[in-house]
Order: structure tokens, then C-alpha cells, then sequence
């Protein structure tokens, strides 16, 4: 119980502070939104030039955005901001947050509030019902589950992600950009229909590091479609199962990572 | 280097399916050039949040800026355009590189695009200072200028052209972008002259229009500071 009310008063002293510039604050809450709607439109303006892209009609490629942009959305407002993880080890700022009694994890999350990305999941989802309603989907309880269980399947395997290119700022604590590469560029890579990309950049981001599994496999089950590049059907199936494993593997980082810290005296 | 092979891809896949084979007029090869001449551009103009005078505004640092014989705008434009160079020389060329090994690319056939880019580099990164100083400026009045950076960065992203080129997009549309808006004088319209997907004179012309964007952004920027410095009360102690 203790925990739970230092948990709720850190983030209500955050919450005060988001908003106490309120200009600034509401131009992030709609910029953020502004995101996802310009990776949808990107799509949109490249099916301007051609109706089909790597053998993918709009409405087809357009559900494959719709449950990464759903599932992204989401894993960035739950657990996003631990990539502010590199600036705080950086500073020697989580010197302070490992002295509390609360985890580490939870109170990182709390130190910036994501309100301003609230919006955004909603517009995910939003994307992810217009995609499903453009394309006749041949409804069995099988495709209902999945539907439901991709975006969260997705979701968690992002944050996954999130963490791990995080964790990179234990090891290494200028960080940078390497850690977006994976985060948007994984989010980036797994919006198109996988058989865009060239053979080894393919294996290497779709098989290696398994992100044909969290949208365009879940969306080729959902379309009755038999995978161009010869994976079986239940592969669709498979996104939580990979999520899971995903997530073993970023708590384990994590972990390691947390012990393996040494304050950097600044 | 990833999102370069990812956009690389995916146009080419729109090339591979498009009638005739070129999307907005570009061929293939064109294409290439255009996504990896992006990326190795893309920290040259610095499309990305530059956040350091609207820190210095909210931390009250500025006051030791204006208290300096130079003017602010163009004591940060002198070290933009060193930062932009030293860019140009370390961060432009292996993206470029990497693109040319990785995929079928087009280099400049006429002699004078060479130039003629980089004259339209040099235009773009003032283009994008005057851009980002303004943005800054607004924590003059705001305070925390979170908010708009990251609207800049957005804004800058699609409408400079670094997600797909903006020919892509319905022609009045483009157009009144190029004249209505400095963003594509910042990215689409180097890489336009190094793919040169226009003859020479509309190369010319398109580096005209972002002589006239700078020019204008700088006077701007001049001017706000000026507005600023007559309101400013500095902060904390």
C-alpha cells in the first residue's frame, strides 16, 4: 500500500508539472497524435503513385500499418519513456532513483508523465478499425481472437524493444540514436508488407530479429492470404508467443543491465 | 543507415509497381540518390529538435548571449554553418557511400549540378537555422518550448520531404508547399538538384526560391530576437 501511494504521488507531482505549461503541453499532445497520422499518410501518398506495392493493394497494406501503429502507440505511452533512461545514467540522475525503495523500472516511467501521448493510442486504434472495415475479412472465432490479441501482441514486443535499446545505456553511456534504430526503426520496418525489402536486410529484421511476426504475418492470417514468401498459415498465430519471448529476453537485459551499472560520479 | 535502407526499399518497391516505372518522374536510380543523399543531408541541415538556445532562454543562460558585441542570430547562424560543414565532411559521405555499394545509384551527369548543390546545401542549412531559431525563440514567450520543437521536427520530417518526395503529392499541392512553406527548400530541393530530376533551369529556380526563404527567415529571426530582448526578463539566478 505504501508503495502504491509514493507510486501515485510521484506521478501527480509529474502530472502538475506537464501541465503547468499549458500552451507548450497542448501543441505536444496534438503533435504526437500528428505522428501516426503521418505515417499513415505516407502510405496513403506512396499508393498515389501505384496500386500495388510489393503485391499489396492499399487496403491490405493499410492493415498492416493499422496494428503496428496501434501497437507502437501503445507500447510507447505504457513504457516509451524508459528510453530517457540514457540521459539519466548520463547526469548520474538515476543514482537518485536507485536509492529509493520503489523499482527502479516503474519510478523511471513515472518521471515523465505520458499524457501527451494519450492521443495518440486512440488514433492507432482508430487506423486499425478503418484498415479491418476496408477489407472483407472472412470472420472465424480463430481471426476475432487474433485481431484482438495482435495489437497487444505487438505492443508488448515493441516495449520489449524499448527496454532492450535502453538497457544499451548501461554498457555504453552515449547511447544516442543507436537505441531509435531499433525502437522506430522497428516500428518503421514492420509497417510495410515485408516482401519490400531486399533478401538479407529482410532475414535479418523480419526472421532474425522477428518482426514479420507482430504485423504482417498476424495480417496475412487475418486475410486468408498464403504468405508469398512460404511461411505456413499458423505462423499469423504465432505473434504472442514471439512477444513473449521478446519480453524474457528485455527483462533479462534489463536485469543484467541494473546490476552491471556504475554511477558515473558527475 | 536503417531507415535509409528501409526508404530505399520501399520507394524502389513503388517504382517496381508504378506505371512506367517512375513515381513523380523519377527513375529508379534517381530514387536511390535521392533517399541516401537524405540521409547523409539528413544531420547536415539538422532536421532533427535543436533545443540549445530554448534551453538557455528557460535556464536564464541567454542573458550572457546578449551581453556579447555580436548579435545573437548571428553568433548562432556562424556556428551552425561550422557545425554544418564539419557535417558535411564526416556525417554526408558514408551514407552516400553505403547507398552507392547497396544499390544502383545516379551521379550527377551534368557538370554543373555539383555546384549547383552544393550551393543549394548551403542555402538549405540557413534555411533550417532560421527555421529552428524561430521555434526556439518562442520559449521567449512560452517558457518551455518542448511543444513546438517537436512540432518542427514533425512538420520538418514530411513536409521537407524526408518521408517520401513530395512530388509524390498532388501538383498544387507540392507547389503551394514549395512557395507557401521554407520547408522543402530545406531537404527536397538539394536532393532534387543532386537527382536532378529537373532540367537546369528549374534546378536554378528552386535554389532561387530558397535564397528568397533564407533572406526572409533571417530578417524574421533578427526581428524576433529584437521583439524579445524588449520583453525578456530573465529567470532564476
Amino acid at each position: 500500500m505504501g508503495e502504491l501511494r509514493a507510486y501515485a504521488a510521484l506521478a501527480a507531482a509529474q502530472a502538475r508539472s506537464v501541465v503547468s505549461y499549458r500552451t507548450s503541453f497542448l501543441i505536444e499532445l496534438l503533435t504526437n497524435v500528428g505522428a501516426t497520422v503521418f505515417d499513415v499518410l505516407t502510405v496513403l501518398v506512396l499508393f498515389r503513385a501505384t496500386d500495388r506495392i510489393a503485391g499489396f493493394t492499399l487496403p491490405e497494406a493499410l492493415l498492416i500499418t493499422g496494428i503496428i501503429s496501434a501497437g507502437f502507440a501503445l507500447a510507447d505511452f505504457t513504457i516509451g519513456n524508459v528510453d530517457r533512461l540514457k540521459t539519466y545514467v548520463r547526469a548520474g540522475t538515476l543514482d537518485a532513483v536507485l536509492v529509493r525503495p520503489l523499482a527502479a523500472l516503474p519510478q523511471l516511467l513515472l518521471m515523465d508523465l505520458p499524457i501527451r501521448k494519450l492521443l495518440r493510442v486512440v488514433f492507432g486504434f482508430t487506423v486499425l478499425v478503418v484498415a479491418v472495415r476496408m477489407n472483407e475479412i472472412d470472420w472465424t472465432p480463430a481471426r476475432v481472437a487474433l485481431l484482438l490479441v495482435a495489437p497487444l501482441s505487438c505492443a508488448v514486443f515493441m516495449s520489449a524493444i524499448f527496454v532492450i535499446s535502453a538497457s544499451l545505456a548501461f554498457w555504453w553511456v552515449d547511447s544516442g540514436e543507436l537505441g531509435s534504430a531499433f525502437t522506430y526503426g522497428g516500428r518503421d520496418f514492420a509497417s510495410y508488407p515485408i516482401t519490400v525489402y531486399g533478401p538479407v536486410f529482410r532475414t535479418l529484421f523480419a526472421y532474425v530479429l522477428g518482426l514479420a511476426f507482430i504485423g504482417y504475418q498476424p495480417a496475412l492470417a487475418l486475410l486468408g492470404r498464403p504468405d508469398p514468401l512460404g511461411l505456413p498459415a499458423w505462423a499469423g498465430f504465432a505473434s504472442p508467443l514471439v512477444a513473449l519471448a521478446a519480453a524474457v529476453v528485455a527483462a533479462a537485459v534489463w536485469r543484467v543491465g541494473l546490476r552491471h551499472y556504475r554511477s558515473t560520479g558527475s | 543507415m536503417v531507415f535509409g535502407y528501409m526508404r530505399c526499399y520501399v520507394l524502389l518497391a513503388v517504382a517496381a509497381s508504378a506505371p512506367g516505372g517512375q513515381p513523380a518522374g523519377y527513375q529508379p536510380d534517381q530514387l536511390v540518390t535521392y533517399v541516401w543523399f537524405g540521409q547523409g543531408l539528413l544531420s547536415v541541415v539538422m532536421l532533427w529538435g535543436w533545443a540549445e538556445l530554448a534551453d538557455r532562454i528557460r535556464t536564464g543562460d541567454v542573458a550572457a548571449d546578449l551581453l556579447r558585441p555580436v548579435a545573437p542570430v548571428t553568433a548562432y547562424l556562424a556556428a551552425d554553418l561550422g557545425r554544418a560543414g564539419h557535417g558535411m565532411l564526416t556525417r554526408f559521405l558514408p551514407p552516400v557511400l553505403i547507398g552507392a555499394l547497396c544499390f544502383p545509384m545516379r551521379l550527377p551527369t551534368r557538370w554543373p549540378t555539383v555546384p549547383l548543390f552544393l550551393v543549394s546545401v548551403l542555402l538549405a542549412v540557413i534555411v533550417s537555422f532560421g527555421c529552428r531559431y524561430l521555434v526556439n525563440a518562442t520559449a521567449y514567450w512560452l517558457q518551455d518550448a518542448r511543444g513546438p520543437i517537436m512540432l518542427w521536427v514533425l512538420g520538418a520530417g514530411v513536409l521537407g520531404g524526408l518521408y517520401f518526395p513530395l512530388r509524390l503529392l498532388p501538383e498544387w499541392l507540392a507547389v503551394a508547399l514549395w512557395v507557401g512553406t521554407p520547408l522543402p527548400s530545406i531537404l527536397q530541393t538539394p536532393l532534387d538538384v543532386a537527382a536532378e530530376r529537373d532540367g537546369p533551369a528549374m534546378q536554378a529556380a528552386l535554389i532561387g526560391l530558397q535564397a528568397g526563404w533564407a533572406v526572409a527567415l533571417l530578417a524574421l529571426a533578427a526581428l524576433v530576437q529584437k521583439r524579445a530582448e524588449r520583453k525578456l526578463v530573465v529567470q532564476g539566478g
